[in-house]
This record gives structure tokens, C-alpha cells and sequence, in this order.
């Protein structure tokens, strides 16, 4: 098979699983779970097959058109370059991770084939934006992207948190299509056609007459779907979905496809020094407001997703300095331990019979309890705190190498201003400290809880353990492959400098040095035996893990904990922090009470003015055919009276007329 | 023939009435008294009887029009079976005897209007049509039983079998209609 | 003879029928009336035959037949009137109003809604029945 037609099957495969488990599942759920994996699986192998046969060398570039569409041609495409190929084996390995890792989170749920089908649609979706060429085709999958997480982080809908969150995620990202719509129109317009590599001629020739309008409509999307400031706020509620749809959309797909779509079209954001200056921006206000925010989480989940959007923001950030090469290898290395860490997370959480922090850190034992998700939840820390030699901590330097290169202007044709440098720099080594602080504050709330044991539920599934320790394999040693996979990307070199490396370890070492010394001294000022109050517990502790989870989100989170470190790091900042600083009640006084009140303004119009006028033409017609029906009396005199003095008239009228006739 | 019934009609003022004429127009106003009667009477009996007189002033008319057969028909049949019947029919649908204060309907005033309306525009165009038509009623005999009975059954005969049928129908249809039907028949 | 004479007297017998017809109440007035108007158009054709001195006397054939058929027409006209009384215990036309619209159905001209209409229209089709 030549190497496009590989890439055609690759998302073709998980789409004809998809179909084949919506069809089937109710008729032979025994078929479901092997078309869950298989497909997905098999994705996986032809993307590394695809990535192999590419080699970072030749761009693949194949299209057909079906049919013609106008002034601007619609092509069936595909662009496989370096980024394309790599994004593409991500996506399909944390894929079939998430599904192997399904089959046993969620055994008993009912939903288990519908879940598992559009789970396989979403992986179908990123696979198509990945490898489309033609950015019609590339939105396709991203709205499917945006209604397929609708539908899987309101899995629980019996909870009204899930279903208030996937009505937030599809709403917020809507908010950002939309002008990415516009923008896409516009981009599409100016250069004359939907190809990518049209688009990327056109920018290359100057071709773009407005390229700060175009990059900040599509901005707005990016930003929405990648979770930036100040659209990120979708994402921490999502958490309402079942776990491994939290590791998929954080690790590998919805979030990723905002930053693989900017890195892809680089060169258009790059036409535009105020759309850099505005992405630098929003990735420094992301970058270290999630981190804050996530130091002050008591929901595990929670402070994991608040760690994606910082992360984001790195990536973000890396893009904004004009590398793209630096922003999606943070992108691969990211999506490797984010996995693991929300895999690891649903572990923990099933064990625990609680996703609350202040829960888990008055249970002893945990860690003994499910050592894999231990071990490896300790590496994904240690890889999302960047501490060296974990994946982490190489991508994390190649963004900042970027950074420092960009503000420094030592870089010869660069293509963002010095200031985006200055501020990705600055607000990635403080993202750093408060990274390591809010990682080990997880850490350490998490497995060196003290007070009662921790129940005991038995071994997890092995298809849960075993996905771990796959998935941190790369979130250990991806790192080190840095010298290899710059070839495959734009050619930067993504190796660590020593000064950056130097600064952002030390403050990475100092800020988990200072949150352990200081959870050190609350630990021991609060007494162990003092009679905590009993603390909300699932129902059914024993049952699947994803009822589990299920339940623990109606759990009401225990007041403050004077133990945790977090609070005593943020001082007075801790409740705007935990609150998201606020950005729920700014978008409710901004958008939605106009909306609502714009929607109580139409429905009176609708009501009381245009029903007016319907009603009005009904009564009418009913009056008249009441003064009609009035004639019918039912007496026959009464219309033979009527029928003569009818004829009499016309006899009048026709003798009157033969006389004027006769006359004239 | 008609230019020679004008020169008559000239010859003839209303002023000078023939002695036919006085006849006819006393007897026509007895016999207008009497359908009036019988169209405003509240005793339905009487309405009844009033009508025979119509019907017989009517009569004397035809007779007068020279029309003996359909005069001696009119008697025979109106006034001596379709009064009968309507007599009986009045008795068998247990109409009051007496004044009956209901006997016209609210449907008074218009039928009023529409019968004067009907009255005045009818007399108008005949008077304006025949003021000086003259009819001859001399010469030839022309309603004799001879007569009649040569050009019904020369000229008319199909017709007047068909209405034999027509009135066999109607017989038969009459007894179906008002006879009683039994129980547990529909 | 004038034929001014018989024409005006058929005239206004046939409006005095008209009269009767339009407003007696008595189903069986009513018939008479309609006698009263049959005759008006007898007169005029004996009248019109007796003036053309017609060859085939169409006119007084055609009287000959009215009267037949009027035979007829009281015959029938007084066998429905016969079980119409037996039907419905009288035989006053104006009490005959079957076709009316029904009066209960004025109530529902104030409610907007159509939900009452179901229960005028089935005594209709019962009373009709």
C-alpha cells in the first residue's frame, strides 16, 4: 500500500469503528469492546507506519476533489509534514490507551457502547484535522471534535453538573468557532483557496491583505478550543466527564488541535507582529493564572485540568515566540504524562471513593493501596514539574530556550516581536516555580495522607495498570529523544541551554522546596488525632470505577483544610484563586444575562406582539363565520324569503334594463 | 290575426266594459277576497274552506274564459279532492280548531315585502305588456270536452300517459310515506 | 275581454300565495298556499291559450297536467307532512330547523380554544340521526 493510502485508513478506521459501534451496540455488545480497540489500535500502527514511511523528510501531499464547489475549491486533502506525522502517532497511541484503559474503568456502564463509539469518533475527528490539508475538511473534524465532547463530558448526565459542563464546553468553544469561521473565510478568501499549502504559498508571496484581521478571528478559536485565557473556562468543569474522556480531550485531542492548528499555519499568525504580541499575552495571563488557580483546587481532576491549560499556555507561548517546533514537542511530551496523569487520577479517585484532596490527605496508606498508579502518577509529576531528565523538563526548555531567543533577538529572521519573548519568558520560569508547587502539593496531599486507612477495593483491572505504565514510558524518556525529533520538525534545535535550564530547575527545585517545608509545618501543627469530621463518601465504594467517579461528583467538598499548603502559599489570593478568579460571574454579567435577558425580550415579542397578530387574524375569521353562521336559522321560510326577493330584484333589474335598452 | 286583435283592443275601452268583463272582474275580486282569507285566517279549518272558494271563484273564471273542461276538471279535482285531503290532512296532524294565535310565523314582514314587492313589479309588467291586448271569445269553441278531448288524445297522448305514471308514482309513494310502520321494522 | 283582466287577477293571486307561503306557519297552510300559486299560473295559461286560439291549445293541456301534478304534489307534499308529525309531534315549519346552526355554539366565541366544539356537533349528529 502506498504511504497515502495508509493515511487515508488512519482516520477512516476509527469513523468505520464508530459507525460499526453505534450500529452494533445494542444488537451485540459483545462485539462492542473489540471494535472499540481494535480500530483505534490499528490507527495507531498505520500512523507510526505513516510517521516511519514520511520520515520528517518529504512533505506528503495528496488531494481529490469530489466535486466542484464554487469560486473557492473544496479538496478531499492530505498534508502530512513532520509535526503531522508525529501529532498523528500521539493521537492514535494516547487513543488506544484511553480505550484499553475503558474497557475496564468503565465495565458495568450501561452507556458503555456509546461512550466507547463516540470516544472512536473523536480519535477519528483529531486524526482528520490532523491530517487534513484542506481547512474545510480540517473544520469538519474540528466541529465534530466540539459536539463529540458535548456528548462525552455529559456521559453522567444524570448529574446536573455534567450536563451544565458539556453544555459549558460546547458553548464556550462555539463562542470561538464562530469568529474562527469567520476567520477561516477570510484566510480563505484573501488567499484564494482552502489548500494549505495555497495558504502557506499566498503568506509566503505577501499574499494576505489582512493579516492581523484574519489571525485574531482565528485566535478566537484557537483559543477556545485550546482552553486560553479567557476561553479557557470550559475546561475545568469538563472534569464533569468520565476520567480517560478527561485524559483523551486534555492529552491528545480537543486541546491539542487549537496549538496543532496555529503551529500548522504558523506563517499566517507570524504576518502579524499585534497577533503574536496578543497570543504572547494570552499565553502568559493562562500560563500563570491556571497555575494559581490550580494550587488552590481541592478536586484532584481539577487541578489537573487547571495544569493542562497552563501547559497550553507554554505551548501557546512557544508559538507566540514563532517556534513551533519547541510548541509541539511540549505538545507530544505533554500529552504523554497529561494522559498518565488523569489515567492515574481515575485510579486514585476509584480508590479513594472521593476526587476531593482534603479527602484523600486524611487517608493513610493510598499509595500502598494502587502502586502503579503511584509510581507512575510520580513520574508524570515529576515530568509535569520539568524536573530533569523526565520528558517534561526537555520540551518545557525548548519553549523557553525559544523564549529567551525571541527576547534577546539573537535570532536571525525571527518572527516575533522582542516583547512576546520578554513576556513568555518571565511568565513561563514563574509558571515553572508554581508548576513544581501545585505538582508536589497534589504529591504530597495525595500519598502522604494521615489518619484512617485507606479502604481497600482490591486490585485494579489490568487494562487500567498496564495502560499506565505504557503511557509512562514517553512520559519518562520522551525527553531525551529532543535531538532526534528536531530533524522532523522545522529543524531548531530543541536541546536545553544552560541558563535557561539552570533558572527554570532552580525554581522549579525552589518552589517544591518551599511548599514542602511548609506542609512539613502545618502537618505537624495539626495534631493527628484530632476528630476530623466525617467526610462525605460515595455510595457503592466497591462498584465500577466509573460509577464510582460518577458519584463522587455529587460529593459536597469539605470546608478549607488548615493543612493545606496551597492556602498558606496564596495567602488572600487563595479564594479568587479556587474560584477560577472570578471568570464565571464575569461571563455571567457579560454574556449571559444579556443573553437571557435578550431571550425573555423576544420570547414577549413573540408572546405578546407576533402572536397578537395570529390570534387576531383567527378571531376574525371566527367572527366572520359566526355572522355567517347567523343566517342559518334552520327556517326554510326564512331562506325562500329570501331566494324571492332575490328573484324579484333580478326581475326588476332585467325589465328595468330591457326598457333603458328599448329606450335608448 | 294580432293586428286584427289590436284594431279590436282599440275599438274596446276599459272605460266601456263588456258584460264578460263586469263578471269576471266581480267574481275575480270574490275570489282575491277569498284566497286572502285564507292566507291571513287564524282558523286553520277555515282556511280550509275559504280555499274552495278560490279555487271555485277560480273556476267560474275558466268558465268565463270560455275554458269549460279545465273549469269542470278544477272543480272535480281542487275542491272536490285536494280540499278533502287537506281537510284531512289537518285533522290528521290534530291541528286546533278555532283561533290558533300562532298560525303565522316571525317570518311575517318579510313575506309582506316580498309578496308586495312580488305583486307590484308582476302587475306592472303585465299592464305595461297587454294594456290593449283584446282576447276574442267569440267564434270557434275551444275548451269544449269535445274539443279537449280531440287534442289531448291527438296531440298530447304521450305526455298524458307519461303523467299517468308520474301520479301512479306519486300514489305509490304517498301510501309508503304515511303508512304506519310496524314494530321492529325500519 | 281584456286580457289585462285575468293577468292582473293571476298576478296577484300568485303574490297572495307567495304571502302564504313566506308566512303561514302550518305545514299544511303552507301546501294550500302553494295550491293558491299553482292556480294563479293555470289562469294565466288558460287566459293566453284562449287569446292565441293555438291549434294544439297547449296551454290548456298544460293546465290539464298542472292540475294532475298539483293532485300529486298534495298527495306526497301531504303524506311527508303526515310523518313529520308523527316524527317529531308537529308539523309548525319554522319549528323544523334541523340544518340551524346550533345556538349552543355561540358559547364558544368567547373561548379561544376549539376543545368545545366536540360536544355541540355530536348532538347534531344525533338529532339528526
Amino acid at each position: 500500500m502506498t504511504t497515502t493510502t495508509l493515511a487515508v485508513l488512519v482516520p477512516l478506521l476509527p469513523f468505520l469503528g464508530s459507525a460499526a459501534g453505534l450500529l452494533l451496540g445494542r444488537t451485540a455488545p459483545g462485539f462492542v469492546r473489540p471494535l472499540a480497540v481494535l480500530p483505534t489500535l490499528a490507527a495507531a500502527v498505520l500512523a507510526v507506519l505513516v510517521a516511519v514511511r514520511q520520515g520528517g523528510d518529504e512533505t506528503i501531499n495528496a488531494a481529490t476533489q469530489l466535486t466542484p464547489t464554487g469560486s473557492v475549491p473544496i479538496d478531499l486533502a492530505l498534508y502530512i509534514d513532520g509535526f503531522a506525522a508525529l501529532v498523528a502517532v500521539l493521537v492514535g497511541v494516547v487513543a488506544t490507551c484511553v480505550q484499553i484503559y475503558s474497557t475496564g474503568y468503565l465495565r458495568d456502564d450501561p452507556r458503555y457502547s456509546s461512550y466507547a463509539a463516540l470516544v472512536s469518533l473523536f480519535t477519528s475527528a483529531m486524526l482528520l484535522v490532523v491530517y487534513s490539508g484542506d481547512l474545510m475538511v480540517l473544520l469538519v473534524g474540528w466541529e465534530i471534535m466540539g459536539i463529540c465532547s458535548y456528548f462525552l463530558v455529559g456521559h453522567y448526565w444524570e448529574t446536573p453538573e455534567a450536563r451544565a459542563a458539556s453544555l459549558k464546553a460546547f458553548l464556550v468553544t462555539k463562542l470561538g468557532d464562530v469568529p474562527f469561521l469567520i476567520g477561516l473565510f477570510a484566510l480563505a478568501a484573501d488567499a484564494g483557496t482552502f489548500r494549505i499549502t495555497g495558504v502557506l504559498g499566498a503568506v509566503a508571496n505577501g499574499g494576505l491583505d489582512h493579516p492581523t484581521l484574519i489571525a485574531l478571528l482565528l485566535l478566537a478559536g484557537v483559543a477556545g478550543k485550546s482552553a486560553q485565557f479567557p476561553l479557557h473556562t470550559w475546561l475545568p468543569d469538563a472534569m464533569a466527564g468520565p476520567t480517560p474522556v478527561s485524559a483523551l480531550i486534555h492529552a491528545a485531542t480537543m486541546v491539542a488541535a487549537g496549538i496543532y492548528f496555529t503551529a500548522r499555519l504558523l506563517p499566517v499568525f507570524a504576518a502579524s507582529a499585534a497577533a503574536m504580541t496578543v497570543l504572547a499575552v494570552m499565553a502568559a495571563i493562562t500560563m500563570v493564572g491556571s497555575a494559581l488557580a490550580a494550587l488552590a483546587q481541592d478536586d484532584i481532576k481539577r487541578v489537573l485540568a487547571y495544569s493542562t491549560i497552563g501547559q497550553l499556555g507554554y505551548m501557546a507561548g512557544a508559538l507566540a515566540v514563532g517556534d513551533r517546533g519547541a510548541a509541539v514537542f511540549h505538545l507530544l511530551s505533554h500529552a504523554a504524562f497529561k494522559a498518565l496523569l488523569f489515567l492515574a487520577a481515575g485510579a486514585v479517585i476509584h480508590a479513594a471513593g472521593t476526587n476531593s484532596l482534603t479527602a484523600m490527605s486524611r487517608m493513610s496508606g493510598l499509595a500502598k493501596r494502587i502502586p502503579d498508579a503511584y509510581w507512575t502518577m510520580t513520574v508524570a509529576l515529576l515530568a509535569l514539574a520539568a524536573i530533569p531528565p523526565f520528558a517534561g523538563f526537555f520540551s518545557k526548555e525548548a519553549v523557553l530556550v525559544a523564549a529567551e531567543h525571541t527576547a534577546l533577538g539573537d535570532q536571525a529572521g525571527q518572527a516575533a516581536p522582542a516583547g512576546a519573548g520578554w513576556t513568555v519568558l518571565v511568565a513561563g520560569l514563574l509558571t515553572a516555580l508554581l508548576t513544581a508547587a501545585y505538582a508536589l502539593r497534589l504529591w504530597l496531599r495525595t500519598f502522604r495522607g494521615r489518619g484512617a486507612e485507606a479502604p481497600d477495593h482490591g486490585r485494579q483491572p489490568i487494562a487500567m495498570t498496564s495502560v499506565l505504565w505504557v503511557l509512562a514510558v514517553p512520559s519518562l524518556g520522551f525527553g531525551l529523544t529532543a535531538t532526534y525529533v528536531d530533524d522532523w520538525f522545522d529543524g531548531h534545535a530543541l536541546t536545553p541551554t544552560v541558563t535557561t535550564a539552570v533558572l527554570g530547575t532552580g525554581l522549579a527545585v525552589a518552589g517544591a522546596a518551599v511548599t514542602y517545608a511548609i506542609w512539613r509545618t502545618l502537618t505537624a501543627r495539626t495534631p493527628v488525632a484530632a476528630p476530623a469530621p466525617p467526610l462525605p463518601h460515595v455510595a457503592h465504594p466497591d462498584a465500577d470505577a466509573g460509577q464510582v467517579e460518577a458519584e463522587a461528583l455529587h460529593l459536597p467538598h469539605p470546608a478549607e483544610d488548615p493543612a493545606d499548603p496551597g492556602r498558606a502559599l496564596l495567602g488572600p489570593l487563595h479564594g479568587p484563586a479556587a474560584d477560577g478568579f472570578h471568570l464565571d460571574a464575569v461571563y455571567r454579567t457579560a454574556f449571559v444575562r444579556p443573553v437571557l435577558a435578550g431571550a425573555s425580550l423576544v420570547r414577549f415579542l413573540d408572546r405578546e406582539v407576533v402572536d397578537t397578530y395570529v390570534r387576531a387574524a383567527g378571531d376574525s375569521a371566527k367572527g366572520l363565520g359566526w355572522l355567517v353562521r347567523r343566517a342559518q336559522t334552520g327556517n326554510v321560510q326564512t331562506y325562500l324569503s329570501a331566494l324571492l326577493a332575490g328573484s324579484v330584484v333580478l326581475a326588476i333589474a332585467a325589465v328595468a334594463l330591457a326598457n333603458a335598452v328599448a329606450g335608448a | 290575426m294580432i293586428l286584427a286583435a289590436q284594431a279590436a283592443a282599440e275599438a274596446h275601452g276599459f272605460l266601456s266594459p263588456t258584460g264578460v268583463e263586469i263578471a269576471f272582474l266581480l267574481v275575480g275580486l270574490v275570489t282575491l277576497g277569498a284566497a286572502l282569507v285564507t292566507v291571513t285566517t287564524r282558523q286553520l279549518v277555515h282556511a280550509a274552506l275559504w280555499l274552495v272558494v278560490a279555487l271555485g271563484g277560480l273556476a267560474v273564471e275558466y268558465l268565463l274564459l270560455t275554458a269549460e273542461f279545465i273549469a269542470w276538471v278544477q272543480v272535480l279535482i281542487y275542491v272536490g279532492s285536494v280540499v278533502v285531503l287537506l281537510l284531512f290532512g289537518l285533522m290528521l296532524t290534530k291541528a286546533p280548531i278555532g283561533r290558533s294565535p300562532d298560525a303565522d310565523s316571525g317570518n311575517r314582514p318579510a313575506a309582506v315585502a316580498v309578496a308586495v314587492a312580488a305583486a307590484a313589479a308582476l302587475v306592472w309588467v303585465v299592464v305595461d305588456a297587454f294594456r290593449t291586448t283584446w282576447i276574442d271569445l267569440d267564434g270557434a269553441v275551444q275548451g269544449s270536452t269535445k274539443v279537449t278531448g280531440e287534442f289531448l288524445f291527438r296531440h298530447w297522448v304521450l305526455p298524458f300517459e307519461a303523467l299517468s305514471v308520474l301520479l301512479l308514482a306519486a300514489l305509490v309513494g304517498a301510501i309508503v310515506l304515511s303508512r304506519k310502520k310496524k314494530e321492529g321494522e325500519r | 275581454m281584456h286580457l289585462v283582466y285575468p293577468a292582473v287577477l293571476a298576478a296577484l293571486l300568485f303574490a297572495i300565495g307567495v304571502y302564504g307561503v313566506l308566512a303561514r306557519r302550518n305545514a299544511i297552510l303552507v301546501l294550500m298556499s302553494v295550491e293558491l300559486m299553482l292556480n294563479a299560473v293555470n289562469l294565466n295559461l288558460v287566459a293566453f291559450d284562449v287569446w292565441l286560439r293555438d291549434t294544439l291549445h297547449a296551454g290548456q293541456a298544460l293546465t290539464l297536467f298542472t292540475i294532475a301534478v298539483a293532485a300529486a304534489e298534495i298527495g306526497i307534499g301531504l303524506a311527508i307532512v303526515l310523518m313529520v308529525h308523527r316524527n317529531k309531534g308537529t308539523a309548525d315549519v319554522d319549528r323544523l330547523r334541523d340544518t340551524a346552526e346550533d345556538p349552543h355554539d355561540s358559547s364558544d366565541e368567547t373561548s379561544t380554544d376549539g376543545t368545545s366544539d366536540g360536544t355541540p356537533t355530536g348532538e347534531k349528529a344525533e338529532a339528526t340521526a
